[in-house]
């Protein structure tokens, strides 16, 4: 029988992790719960932390938005904060698993499960966000790259919790773009997936970029020499063609019952050649735009 | 009533409780079968240990229509012969009803999103879309004045 503790102030977590150091912690548990099917007795405790209210919601913090690790998909889908400046995030959050899966699953253990496959993952990198972790004496910041090794390997010690997630309002993007490849749309785990945020000047000369991928190495790629091969071009097929060339090179995906890591390479680049959709776009609303002058 | 912190919420239910109605299929959160609705939204009870359900309000098919009538979802089921085998059925019309709760008239594709964690097996999903897509028509009537 595993004991499973329900506190609902952080006070409470410090105590049970001074007690039982290491002790897992799951809040939606659509994650560990399922893990743990296979082994039943592989904890004799587990703390759940649904209730710990003061790590759940949005706030605005001058320049920052910050997001409790508690927070489940359903109430960052909704909330007019992230949808007004983090569409990205909600684009990912969107394609994640199914209604119910969001209702109980929360952005802290997306991000602390550090699955290369996690839809928030990617729109995360590309925000620059930074992971709040505490202790009951210290807090450290760090940037979402760093706390991220590996599969699984979140950087996070025996008497540690995800406490919030933060980062700067991005400014200027015109594109919030995520693309995710699975085997079906709902449920499934990415076989590839690609979150850009891009600023294009007037007439289409992209100013700044910022990409990442899922699920094609052990953990989210980005990639500056990609970005740098498009910006200050437009987004038209040839510019993202030759960008995607660099792409297979710099993504180290491997094979899986899901797919192959050749095919996976190969989607990770052409999932670039989408954003060609928005120039076109541009281009469309220009060619009205000149019509209606005449 | 008491139980051990970590039961399954689908055992708690259907064992200790017999409420055979939420049913367990695969067991792992990818196929709906279990939905229940507790505070009013949907939730997996296969991923759900019974401490999570201290203090709050849980639904389950059974308890699903207030009177001796159907809800609304339920009737619409039951009018479009929406059944084909019946096993997912108790988690389609949670999961509708959550839907409607949210998105009182959603659109086809709206539905679709809506109902994706939920899998019919009999593969019945058009006339499971027709009934919610009518159910949302009668819930809007019902709620105007």
């Amino acid at each position: 029988m595993t004991r499973i503790h329900l506190p609902e102030t952080l006070e409470e977590v410090w105590s049970i992790m001074d007690r039982e150091p290491g002790i897992k912690v799951y809040a939606g548990g659509t994650d560990l719960l399922v893990r743990l099917r296979r082994m039943p007795e592989a904890c004799e405790s587990l703390i759940c932390i649904e209730r710990v209210t003061e790590i759940q919601g949005v706030t605005e913090e001058g320049d920052e938005i910050v997001i409790g690790a508690g927070t489940t998909h359903s109430r960052l889908l909704e909330d007019p904060i992230i949808q007004r400046h983090a569409a990205i995030l909600c684009r990912g959050l969107e394609m994640l698993g199914s209604p119910p899966i969001r209702h109980m699953g929360t952005i802290g253990g997306n991000v602390a499960n550090a699955s290369p496959a996690a839809d928030s993952l990617p729109p995360l990198y590309v925000l620059r966000a930074f992971v709040e972790i505490r202790s009951r004496s210290e807090t450290r910041t760090v940037p979402i790259d760093r706390f991220i090794n590996g599969p699984g390997q979140a950087q996070i010690g025996p008497h540690e919790l995800l406490t919030r997630i933060r980062f700067a309002k991005p400014r200027g993007f015109g594109i919030h773009h995520y693309e995710k490849i699975g085997r079906r749309k709902a449920q499934a785990c990415a076989v590839a997936s690609m979150a850009a945020l891009v600023a294009q000047s007037p007439d289409g000369l992209v100013e700044e970029i910022r990409l990442s991928w899922g699920s094609v190495g052990p953990t989210v790629v980005t990639c500056e020499e990609v970005e740098d091969a498009i910006r200050g071009r437009t987004l038209v097929p040839a510019t993202l063609q030759s960008a995607a060339g660099l792409v297979e090179h710099a993504v180290a995906p491997i094979d899986d019952v899901r797919a192959s890591a050749e095919y996976r390479r190969l989607v990770a680049g052409n999932l670039l050649l989408r954003l060609a959709q928005y120039r076109e776009k541009a281009f469309t609303a220009e060619i009205a735009e000149g019509a209606e002058r005449k | 009533m008491d139980a051990p912190s970590d039961r399954r919420v689908v055992d708690l239910l259907r064992e200790d409780l017999g409420l055979t109605g939420t049913k367990e299929s695969c067991g792992a959160g990818d196929c709906g079968a279990c939905t229940i609705l507790v505070d009013g939204e949907s939730r997996l009870s296969c991923l759900m240990r019974a401490i999570q359900l201290q203090g709050r309000r849980v639904k389950t098919i059974e308890g699903f229509a207030e009177s001796d009538a159907l809800h609304p979802v339920q009737k619409s089921f039951a009018d479009h012969g929406a059944v084909q085998c019946g096993f997912c059925i108790p988690g389609m019309v949670l999961a509708a009803a959550d839907l409607l709760e949210r998105n009182p008239s959603p659109t086809r594709d709206e539905i679709r999103q809506g109902l994706a964690g939920n899998l019919c097996r009999c593969t019945g999903y058009r006339k499971i879309v027709d009934a919610v897509e009518q159910a949302a028509e009668i819930h809007d009537l019902e709620k105007r004045p």
